[in-house]
């Protein structure tokens, strides 16, 4: 047994279960029989609902409560425990804010290593290589693709997760959301806003086609 | 030609974990086993009665090897969804059972550090 990696025994019942699953996916997919882009729509399909919604409380809450967001930003694992959220690896949870000068943005350039007790799924696109590269290299260019154009005053920071750290990135209050409380709030913090990929939006609350 | 599975959507012992109506998936490994099961419904190699009845058979042989105690402790709905989902590809044959055992032992002599 390794000493130094003492969190992947063979015998922990969750990491066995994840590599069956992996297992059956990858042969399936040298078989041609699935496609993971296919089984993320699946995914995102049935349950684009779970995930952000923790985020989305976390955020809100800092957002509120000036001394949770200083206990947020010094051990994010523990503040976010403190709502309930956690993950079963024990990875550790840092929360990053952004301000007026510091815009963050969260990759993963290795994978896929991603703070899904708060966040939830993946989105396909933070997975692709074309991602995980680039955002590294020219985050700015690839932040406007986004969507996401910043004043080139403001100094971007890229932050690579890994097995052992997540990241997650508070986004700044926006402005005119001061009458608001807290679960009003968390209706304003997108997913994207929490990778750094995007900014927070006033909710829908009405959808066309129901 | 998407089916309706109206299992997922009802109660019963064979319907998936909800909190506030919404499916979680308490590991990203669990929403992976559940949409490679949507995909291969939706291709056909499957009907959701096929699979529900399998999941249920998996349930209920999973509970008669353990006592309650270990029942309450050793619970996981996906795995037994893993379980019905081997059952069905191996009984189609897509694939060997022994191929996913060898293949997840391959797997998990990999170098730690970037388990997703």
């Amino acid at each position: 047994m390794s000493h130094h990696h003492d969190h992947t025994h063979d015998d922990d019942p969750a990491r066995a279960e994840a590599l069956r699953a992996e297992a059956l996916e990858t042969l399936l997919r040298e078989k041609g029989i699935v496609q993971p882009e296919v089984i993320d729509a699946i995914v995102q399909r049935y349950a684009q609902d779970i995930g952000p919604m923790n985020g989305a409380r976390v955020v809100a809450r800092a957002w509120s409560d000036p001394a949770y967001k200083t206990r947020l930003l010094a051990d994010g694992t523990a503040a976010i425990a403190e709502l309930g959220f956690g993950g079963a690896q024990g990875e550790h949870i840092v929360v990053v804010e952004n301000t007026d000068r510091v815009h963050n943005v969260v990759v993963c350039t290795l994978c896929s290593c991603y703070p899904w007790p708060v966040l939830g799924l993946p989105p396909t696109w933070y997975k692709e290589p074309a991602y995980r590269s680039r955002v590294v290299r020219e985050p700015r260019q690839v932040l406007a693709e986004m969507g996401l154009t910043l004043d080139r005053r403001v100094e971007i920071r890229v932050w690579d997760s890994s097995s052992e750290v997540r990241y997650l990135v508070l986004p700044q209050r926006p402005a005119g959301t001061e009458p608001l409380d807290e679960t009003e709030l968390a209706g304003w913090v997108t997913r994207d806003s929490m990778i750094g990929v995007g900014l927070p939006q006033a909710p829908v609350t009405e959808r066309a086609d129901g | 030609m998407a089916e309706r599975a109206s299992f997922l959507d009802g109660g019963g012992p064979a319907a998936p974990p909800r909190a506030n109506g919404e499916l979680v998936f308490a590991a990203p490994w669990e929403s992976r086993v559940f949409g490679i099961a949507v995909a291969l419904q939706e291709q056909g190699l499957f009907s959701w009665d096929e699979f529900r009845q399998c999941l249920i058979a998996e349930i209920a042989a999973w509970e008669r090897a353990r006592g309650s105690a270990e029942r309450d402790q050793d619970w996981s709905y996906y795995a037994r969804w893993q379980a019905a989902l081997e059952t069905l590809v191996t009984r189609q044959g897509v694939c060997l059972r022994t191929d996913l055992d060898a293949r997840a032992r391959a797997l998990a002599a990999r170098p730690p550090g970037h388990d997703h």
